[in-house]
C-alpha cells in the first residue's frame, strides 16, 4: 500500500497533532492552507525551484566516496547537501517558507536557532527575500557559536540571546512561540525542522524532500538500481525526512536514522530521543522526547549542536513506531571518528552532526558487506565544528582569539 | 449535574458581580508557602483558585511566571505536591481548579491525574495548550470524575472554532483578551470585550477574561463585561518582589482585596 501521511489533521498515527495554544490554531490552519494553494500553483513552484537552482546550488550531487567506502567495506554514496549555499540541507527548507511567507504578505519573520545553520539559513533568506528577520538563540549557543551569531548580524537579522529555561534550543524555541503568539499578525514563523504542530512536520518535509528525490534518481542513473540502505542523522529530523520520503514506498530500501548518542545513551548523556526517550508532547506535536518521569523535558547532550535537541520528529517517531526506518545511536567519540575517517580519505569535512550519518554507515557496511550500496545525506559541510572537532583531536589548545589590532 | 463553580456563578450573578479568579503556582516558593500565598488571596477575596503546575517549557507565560516555575521545579516540585496543594485550597470550600500544560497530565496519566485532582477536591483543568480537537482522553475523563473542562478562546479564535471550543468546555471559558503570553500589562486590550461579545454568543456559559490584569481599575473595566476577571503574574509578582514572606503575603492579600473591590459592577 502506497505511503500517506499525515491524516488532515497532521497526525502521523498516533504522533504530531496540534498541542498549542488555542491562539495560534487559527493562523497555523491559515498556513496549512496557504501551502497547500502555494504548492498546487505551478508559477510559485517554478518561481521556488529557480531560487534554489540559482541561489542555493540545488541540485546537490551524488558523489561516490571510493578511498572512504575502501575503508568502510561497503560502497558508499554521498549526497552532498554539504555543497549548498549556506553549507547544509537547511536553505531548501528556508527559501520556501521564506518565499511562502512573501506570498502570504507578513514582512517580518522570526525563527530559533540551536548550533546557528538555521538561523544563518534563515537571516540569509530573509535578506535574499527582504523580510525583516530575528533569531532566537539560547545564550549557552550563542556563548559556543559565536561566529555563527556575528554571521546572521553581517546577514542583517537581529540575534536574540534567550536566558529563560536551560537557554539552548528547546528554550529558544520556546521564545520564538512567544513571540509568534504576539506577532502572528505581521510574523511567520520560519521553523528549523520537520517538527512541532501541525503543517509544519509535513511542510519541511514537502520542502526537503528534494534531497532523497535527486538522489534517489542520480543514484537509478549511476547504477541502474536502488541503494540497499539510505542513511541520515537525526535531530528534529529535516535532513532526514528529506532523504527518507523518496524510498518510504521502495520496500527493499532501509532507512536507518542515526541519533546523537552522546556519552553513550546508557550514561543519560544523549540526545537519542527514539532510542533512549519516551512518547509525549513537546513543542505542539506529540512524539518520543527526552522526560523525566514527571514530564518535565530533560536536557539533550551532544557534541553536535545541531542534534543536541530533546525531541524529535512526529514522523520519524512513525516510521519507528512501523517499522519502516530504525533508529540507531552514535556516540559522540564513533561520530568524530567517522569525521576524522571523511576528512583524511575524501578531503572533505563534514559537518559533525553528518559524522554521526557516516558512523552509522560504517556499522551498517560491517553488517552489509562489500557488495552493498549505502547512500548517506552528508548534510553538512564542517566550516562552523573546525573550532569544536580542533578541540576534540587536541589541533589546538585553547580557543583563537584574534586581539584588537593584532594581525594572525 | 450542577459543579462548585457552576454554583459559584450562579452566586457571583446573583451579587450582580464578576468572580475573581487568582492564580499561583504550586511549590513557589516552597509547597507549604504557596499554600499560605493561595490562603493569603482567598483571604484578599479571590473567589476561585487556579493552582499552577509548574513545567519546564511554558510557552504561554511571560518572564513572571516563567521565573517562579524555575523555582518551583528547583525547589523539587512534582505533580503530587500540586494535588497537596489543591486540596489545601479547596478545603477552605474555594472552588480550585489546576492550570497545566499537556505533557505533565500525559505522563502521570490522564485519568489517573482526573481521579487525583477529583479526590482532593479539585474541580477541573485549565489547558492552555491542549485544544479540544486533541482533548478526547481528557474529555472522558473528565465527564467520569466530574471535572470541568476549560479550555481557552483567543481574539485570532474562528467562529467555527469558538463555537467548538465553548461547546466542548464547562464550568467556564477562559477568553485570553489579547494576542500574546501572561503577563501584566499597562493597558487591558479591547480585544477581550469583543471577544467575550462574540463567546457570548453562541453560549451562556460564563466567560472569564485573563492576560494582562494587574490592578483594580482594569479588573472593574473588565467586570463590565465579563463573568469572571483572571489574575497570575501580578499576584506572582507579589511573592517575587517581596523582601521577605509575610510582606509577600500582605501584598497578595492586599492586591487581592483591590481586585476583588474592582469586580464590583457598582
Amino acid at each position: 500500500m502506497t505511503y500517506a501521511q499525515p491524516d488532515t489533521t497532521g497526525h502521523f498515527g498516533r504522533f504530531g497533532g496540534r498541542f498549542m495554544p488555542e491562539a495560534l490554531v487559527a493562523p497555523l490552519d491559515e498556513l496549512d492552507h496557504a501551502w497547500t494553494d502555494a504548492k498546487a500553483d505551478p508559477a510559485f513552484m517554478a518561481e521556488l525551484n529557480r531560487m534554489l537552482r540559482e541561489y542555493a546550488n540545488v541540485p546537490s550531487p551524488l558523489y561516490e566516496a571510493h578511498r572512504f567506502s575502501e575503508a568502510a567495506g561497503a560502497r558508499i554514496l554521498l549526497k552532498r547537501e554539504d555543497l549548498n549555499h549556506t553549507g547544509a540541507h537547511k536553505i531548501r527548507n528556508v527559501i520556501g517558507q521564506a518565499l511562502l511567507a512573501k506570498r502570504i504578505g507578513k514582512p517580518r519573520a522570526i525563527a530559533e536557532t540551536g548550533a546557528g545553520q538555521h538561523g544563518v539559513a534563515s537571516a540569509t533568506a530573509c535578506a535574499y527575500l527582504d523580510l525583516e528577520c530575528t533569531v532566537y538563540m539560547g545564550e549557552v549557543d550563542t556563548e559556543r557559536q559565536a561566529l555563527n551569531v556575528a554571521r546572521m548580524k553581517m546577514l542583517g537579522a537581529e540575534v536574540v540571546s534567550v536566558t529563560s529555561g536551560s537557554r539552548t534550543l528547546k528554550d529558544a524555541i520556546n521564545e520564538a512561540l512567544r513571540d509568534w503568539v504576539a506577532s502572528v499578525d505581521t510574523t511567520s514563523y520560519l521553523f528549523g525542522t520537520a517538527a512541532g504542530p501541525h503543517p509544519f512536520p509535513s511542510m519541511v518535509r514537502d520542502l526537503t524532500r528534494g534531497i532523497g528525490d535527486e538522489a534517489r534518481a542520480q543514484v537509478l542513473a549511476l547504477d541502474g538500481r536502488l541503494p540497499d540502505a539510505a542513511v541520515a542523522c537525526v535531530g528534529g529530523g529535516s535532513n532526514a525526512i528529506g532523504l527518507f520520503t523518496a524510498f518510504v514506498d521502495d520496500a527493499d530500501v532501509r532507512l536507518v536514522g542515526i541519533e546523537a548518542g552522546g556519552d553513550g545513551v546508557e550514561t543519560g548523556r544523549h540526545a537519542a530521543t527514539i532510542t533512549g526517550g519516551e512518547v509525549g508532547v513537546l513543542h505542539g506535536a506529540r512524539s518520543f522526547l527526552l522526560q523525566d518521569e514527571d514530564g518535565q523535558t530533560v536536557e539533550s547532550h551532544s557534541i553536535s549542536a545541531g542534534l543536541d535537541y530533546p525531541g524529535v520528529g512526529p514522523e520519524h517517531s512513525y516510521l519507528a513506531e512501523i517499522g519502516r526506518a530504525s533508529y540507531v545511536p552514535a556516540t559522540d567519540a564513533a561520530a568524530m571518528s567517522a569525521f576524522d575517517l571523511l576528512c583524511k580519505t575524501e578531503g572533505i569535512i563534514p559537518a559533525i552532526e553528518s559524522a554521526h550519518a557516516l558512523a552509522g554507515a560504517l556499522d551498517l557496511a560491517k553488517e552489509l558487506g562489500p557488495d552493498a550500496t549505502i547512500l548517506v545525506n552528508l548534510s553538512g559541510r564542517g566550516d562552523k565544528d573546525v573550532h569544536t572537532a580542533a578541540e576534540y583531536f587536541g589541533l589546538i589548545q585553547e580557543p583563537v582569539v584574534l586581539e584588537q589590532g593584532v594581525e594572525e | 449535574m450542577s459543579t462548585a463553580i457552576d454554583e459559584l456563578f450562579e452566586r457571583t450573578r446573583g451579587e450582580n458581580r464578576a468572580a475573581l479568579v487568582g492564580y499561583l503556582p504550586a511549590g513557589f516558593p516552597s509547597k507549604e508557602l504557596s499554600i499560605r500565598a493561595i490562603e493569603a488571596m482567598i483571604e484578599g477575596g479571590v473567589d476561585l483558585v487556579e493552582v499552577g503546575l509548574p513545567y519546564s517549557d511554558p510557552v504561554m507565560d511571560g518572564p513572571v511566571i516563567q521565573a517562579a516555575a524555575d523555582q518551583a521545579l528547583s525547589a523539587g516540585t512534582r505533580p503530587a505536591d500540586v494535588i497537596d496543594v489543591v486540596r489545601a485550597s479547596a478545603a477552605t470550600g474555594t472552588p480550585t481548579v489546576v492550570m497545566t500544560y499537556w505533557n505533565p497530565v500525559e505522563r502521570y496519566g490522564v485519568d489517573r491525574f482526573a481521579a487525583d485532582l477529583a479526590a482532593a477536591g479539585g474541580s477541573g483543568l485549565i489547558t492552555p495548550d491542549l485544544i479540544p480537537d486533541e482533548g478526547a482522553e481528557w474529555i472522558a475523563a473528565s465527564h467520569a470524575h466530574d471535572l470541568d473542562r476549560i479550555f481557552l478562546v483567543a481574539p485570532s479564535s474562528t467562529d467555527e472554532r469558538l463555537a467548538m471550543t465553548v461547546e466542548a468546555a464547562s464550568g467556564f471559558v477562559y477568553a485570553t483578551a489579547v494576542m500574546g503570553v501572561t503577563g501584566a500589562r499597562e493597558q487591558t486590550s479591547s480585544l477581550g470585550e469583543a471577544l467575550v461579545a462574540r463567546v457570548q454568543k453562541v453560549t451562556d456559559k460564563p466567560v472569564g477574561v485573563g492576560l494582562g490584569v494587574s490592578n483594580g481599575a482594569q479588573a472593574h473595566s473588565i467586570a463590565a463585561y465579563a463573568d469572571a476577571v483572571i489574575v497570575g503574574s501580578a499576584l506572582v509578582r507579589c511573592l517575587l518582589d517581596a523582601p521577605d514572606e509575610t510582606a509577600g503575603l500582605d501584598a497578595i492579600r492586599s492586591l487581592a482585596r483591590d481586585l476583588r473591590a474592582g469586580v464590583e459592577r457598582s
